[in-house]
């Protein structure tokens, strides 16, 4: 039986595609068979991330149409072993995204894989909903900054009422924060919110700290998913949260600022004085 | 331009950066205070009705009686349901 992982965070733009492009890599190279899902329909992004899009012939409503079965449209990743992607449909209307559709489509897939990661679009309309109702995990991507904090709060709330398992008095859906465009020179001067500061608000199990990071825009740029960039912070720290993910207790790295080993020498000076 | 107006513009050249941070958790910590009370009236109006409606079955209460609170901090929800019985009211 699958787990079933929604990737949301009410506000575009923080890095929802970029974050499940990487944990479905990162879970597949764990080992897991794994699929990942674009929900955004109307708007597919999640083929060009995952350097894809030269292959999409079928897609997700074709699939819930029942004008493509579901291995004509998965996609299989270049990058890890057991990964499949399902395209959004680019060019249809959102509302051909039933429940009724989504829940036949998660049903077939339960049977092979062992992740189902669900790439959620932006806002809290019914595309949004969709790729939440279903879930067992949450992955509530947030970056420092107020608007993405308070959307986020928003989705906590959808989350805990607006899903299958709310709806039915289940356990509720995990919820795992994942803040993204971390910048600890910001936090240090005082400009950014700590990820402390965004922790106590949103009061929910940290998962993983991306840093503001370059390789990030290379990554969408070359259709690799950054966790693949095994030199770079942000993917170091993706793939960190992948085994916190997974029930490893990893320190959090990337969120305190590098200092210079001149300053750090006089800091102990400083110290040894004082 | 005023020397007085020179003169505070230099003082707040010098002055120190407001923490910005500090100002937006602030900010945050009242609007979704604010935003996660608005989402919850809903159920708590129709259960206050209906506890209401149990509890007038065996006791004679009045809508004031009956005070339902919740307060939500570190993830998890407080409902604090508090009901004046009268001492003699027993209806069945």
């Amino acid at each position: 039986m699958a787990e079933v992982i929604v990737v949301t965070s009410g506000k575009g733009g923080v890095g929802k595609t970029t974050t499940s492009a990487s944990l479905a890599v990162g879970l597949s190279n764990r080992g897991y068979k794994t699929v990942v899902i674009d929900f955004d329909i109307g708007l597919r992004n999640l083929d060009l991330i995952m350097g894809c899009e030269r292959r999409v012939v079928y897609d997700f409503i074709n699939v819930i149409r029942g004008e493509a079965n579901l291995n004509q449209a998965l996609i299989r990743d270049k990058h890890a072993k057991e990964l499949y992607i399902l395209p959004a449909s680019q060019t249809r209307d959102k509302d051909a995204l039933t429940q009724e559709g989504v829940q036949k489509v998660l049903d077939e897939l339960q049977k092979t894989f062992d992740y189902i990661v669900c790439d959620s679009p932006a806002g809290i309309e019914h595309g949004a909903q969709m790729a939440m109702y279903f879930a067992d995990h949450a992955v509530v991507v947030t970056n420092p900054e107020v608007s993405s904090v308070r959307d986020s709060d928003r989705m906590l709330g959808l989350l805990s009422s607006k899903t299958k398992r709310a709806e039915e008095r289940r356990e509720p859906v995990k919820e795992h924060l994942l803040i993204t465009r971390y910048s600890p020179k910001r936090v240090t001067r005082g400009d950014m919110m700590s990820l402390e500061d965004v922790n106590e608000i949103l009061a929910i199990p940290l998962l993983g700290v991306i840093p503001e990071s370059q390789a990030v825009l290379r990554a969408s740029n070359a259709g690799d998913p950054v966790i693949l960039d095994e030199e770079s912070d942000a993917g170091q720290a993706y793939a960190d949260a992948i085994e916190r993910f997974l029930g490893e207790d990893k320190p959090f790295r990337f969120v305190s600022e590098k200092v210079h080993w001149i300053k750090r020498l006089f800091s102990i000076k400083e110290k040894e004085h004082a | 331009m005023s020397l007085l107006n020179k003169l505070e513009k230099i003082v707040h050249y010098f002055q120190p950066p407001q923490k910005t941070a500090r100002v937006a958790k602030e900010r945050l910590q009242i609007i979704i205070a604010h935003e996660r009370q608005r989402d919850n009236p809903d159920y708590l109006t129709l259960m206050q009705k209906e506890l209401l409606e149990v509890i007038s079955k065996y006791v004679q209460i009045n809508k004031d009686d009956i005070k339902i609170e919740l307060d939500r901090k570190d993830g998890c929800s407080i409902l604090e349901l508090n009901i004046v019985l009268p001492a003699s009211g027993v209806v069945a």
